[in-house]
């Protein structure tokens, strides 16, 4: 399904003649060019993934730079204003949930906190979750894919069972129960530590059969291509092959699919969160502070509609650069 | 066809041990590993000694964890009675654990809870099926026009809401701000109208979020489907097109949607924890979030099996369906 990003010497010339072809009518040079070209150049035409590549860079940003800008903006996110609270109802003072010059996004009910502050600081909790789980679903559904279909037999039929297994498991009640269970202290961390370790072995764990299971269909596709079968011919060992012929054209795929899986484990934290089993107050996360507006979505609906929106912005901005990278990668896209 | 029937019921009871014993793994055996008694986390955080023992007797959280898997399992089927520091706890069957913490079986609980999920998730999926399918083949069918453009704009932002969020605003919207209904549970015994009112907007905030999902898949296969060899077979012999798109491509188009229609199907049977903690209803998910924040472990471990148990069924229909639907399975 995806073609060759790097072609062994010998096979250079007809392949990138072959690929030039495949660009069709955008390739107007003679001159051959890798996929790896082709998609940057089909990624750049693609606005909505350029944008969605754009806010996802912001939010690093922004999440590395939480305790720089907190602290430009004179806020801390663990600060109680309790004078800007309403001491009968526990709601912000002033309209649409406390938003001053100060507190640009208004101010938690009861205890006063910056929002702003406190939505700078769960993005690094949303973003390092998400990422690095990715990055363990990644590295086991890698491994063991291409075990499965690089060796077949029982390897095969072992590993496609426990993969079959793991994604008809009841993942998110699993991952609750998981973290649940996890004592407060452990391997020199505590608190929160425990909690995003945790979070991202579970949550990475019970992603990796998807990549496993694509990475597995196209290593068996590609063990018979003809490049694998020159190189075996030329008397390459199966190490040889593993690392120089495959792998190099599973980067694709792979690519692809943390791309689109970053988002899902975005979610997957903010949920856990949520529901009282990620990251422990005071540490801000999102999904945390819609639990707590859960109780104020008459009184004080600001609280509410900010982090929903910051997840959902950040959500977004990966779907769409997933979606474009999925289509710039796909050798049988048209555009 | 009996034969396929045979190797899946197979496979599922194998699943099913498989479950049973990673349960037991991680409830049994994880804290173990992390130091901590997990007596004591059947009983509470500040009991007395005394009962931490009794408990730890009448589960024999002593012996080997076989042990403890089978009696589980026994109990199931035969009742179980819990004797030990003095006292006798007596679970009939179909026995899936005893709460020592809030001193009751687990089963009356779970079938207290099950009418409530189930009726959250077969309405919700009625809707998303219906929803997500109709947008995604006409968005393909249409591809590139208006319509595919904005409901792939829609079916983006679907999937990129927390359910717990788009809940929230409807809650916010609907029930406060408009004053449309009244969000509460009301048990369909009570009151027809209630029940429905209750659950409607559980059902919109749920297939919201997977009618997205399918859209978006939908469309995806119904297009690489109408470039097969054998669509064009279709139309070249002169079938109508409503027919080509009906009979023959509709067909290939869904077999994905059923997996996955098996595989959310079944998890949300188990509790759609989200959706309910949100709402306020009091299902399945509901039950074992509150026991997760009471380390309730027999209520956790009862509910957790009981998700496997319907994510199993659901798939095993799944893949009977399947069968039906395309008939090279059956041989594989």
């Amino acid at each position: 399904m995806t073609a060759p990003l790097h072609e062994p010497t010998a096979e250079a010339a007809p392949s990138a003649a072959e690929e030039a072809a495949v660009a069709g009518a955008e390739s107007k040079s003679v001159q051959g060019r890798s996929l790896g070209r082709i998609a940057w150049e089909r990624l750049k035409r693609d606005k909505l993934a350029l944008t969605g590549a754009v806010v996802v860079l912001l939010l690093v940003a922004v999440a590395l730079l939480a305790p720089v800008i907190t602290s430009l903006l004179g806020q801390d996110p663990n600060e109680y204003h309790e004078d800007l609270i309403d001491p009968l109802f526990g709601t912000p003072v002033g309209s649409l949930g406390g938003i001053s010059g100060d507190h640009l996004l208004g101010v938690e009910p009861v205890n006063g906190r910056d929002i702003l502050a406190r939505i700078l600081y769960g993005a690094r909790i949303s973003l390092l979750v998400g990422f690095l789980s990715a990055v363990v679903a990644v590295i086991f559904g890698t491994v063991f894919g291409v075990l499965a279909g690089f060796f077949g037999g029982w390897v095969d039929s072992l590993i496609s069972r426990v993969m079959d297994g793991l994604l008809a498991f009841p993942q998110l009640l699993f991952i609750i129960a998981l973290v649940s269970v996890m004592p407060n202290d452990m391997l020199g961390l505590h608190g929160t530590g425990v909690r995003v370790f945790v979070m991202i072995l579970v949550i990475g764990f019970f992603g990796w059969p998807y990549i496993g299971r694509v990475v597995r269909g196209q290593t068996l596709s590609m063990r018979e291509r003809e490049y694998v079968e020159a190189a075996r011919s030329l008397g390459a060992g199966r190490f040889y092959i593993l690392f120089k012929e495959l792998l190099p054209n599973l980067v694709a795929p792979i690519i692809v699919y943390t791309t689109m899986m970053i988002p899902t484990n975005i979610l997957t934290e903010a949920a856990l969160s949520f529901l009282g089993v990620g990251v422990k107050p005071p540490t801000a996360s999102w999904g945390q502070m819609l639990s707590s507006a859960i109780e104020y979505y008459e009184s004080d609906p600001m609280y509410m509609v900010v982090p929903g929106v910051a997840i959902f912005i950040t959500v977004l901005a990966f779907n769409l650069f997933g979606d474009g990278v999925r289509d710039a990668l796909d050798p049988k896209g048209s555009r | 066809m009996l034969a396929y029937l045979f190797r899946r019921l197979f496979a599922a009871a194998v699943m099913l041990v498989v479950i049973i014993m990673v349960v037991f793994g991680i409830f049994f055996l994880v804290p173990k590993w992390a130091g901590v008694d997990i007596a004591s986390s059947f009983v509470g955080k500040q009991a007395d000694p005394a009962a931490v023992e009794a408990v730890r007797q009448k589960l024999g959280l002593s012996d080997p964890i076989y042990s403890q898997v089978w009696e589980f399992f026994k109990g199931i089927f035969a009742g179980r009675t819990y004797a030990g520091g003095g006292d006798v706890t007596h679970c009939a069957a179909p026995c899936f654990g005893y709460s020592f913490r809030s001193e009751q079986a687990i089963w009356p609980v779970l079938t207290d809870r099950f009418p409530v999920t189930l009726a959250l998730a077969l309405g919700a999926a009625v809707l998303w099926l219906v929803l997500g399918m109709a947008a995604g083949v006409l968005s393909a069918l249409k591809r590139g026009s208006f319509w595919d453009r904005g409901a792939m704009v829609v079916a983006l932002a679907g999937v990129s809401l927390p359910v717990y969020f788009t809940g929230m605003a409807s809650l916010a919207v609907f029930a406060f701000g408009l004053d449309w209904l009244d969000a509460r549970y009301v048990p369909l015994t009570d009151s027809f109208t209630g029940w429905f009112g209750g659950l409607i907007l559980p059902w919109i905030t749920l297939a919201f979020l997977y009618a997205a999902m399918y859209a978006r898949i939908t469309r995806a296969t119904m297009l690489e489907i109408l470039g097969e060899d054998y669509i064009r077979t279709a139309r070249a012999k002169g079938l109508r097109e409503q027919t080509v798109i009906g009979k023959h491509a509709m067909r290939s188009t869904m077999t994905p949607i059923l997996t996955m229609l098996g595989m959310d199907l079944g998890a949300l049977i188990g509790g759609a924890i989200l959706t309910e903690t949100t709402f306020n209803l009091p299902g399945l998910g509901q039950a074992v979030l509150n026991a997760i924040k009471n380390q309730d472990l027999p209520v956790i471990l009862g509910v957790t099996l009981i998700t496997s148990l319907a994510v199993l069924i659901a798939n095993l229909v799944v893949d009977v369906l399947y069968a039906v639907i395309d008939p090279r399975v059956r041989l594989a």
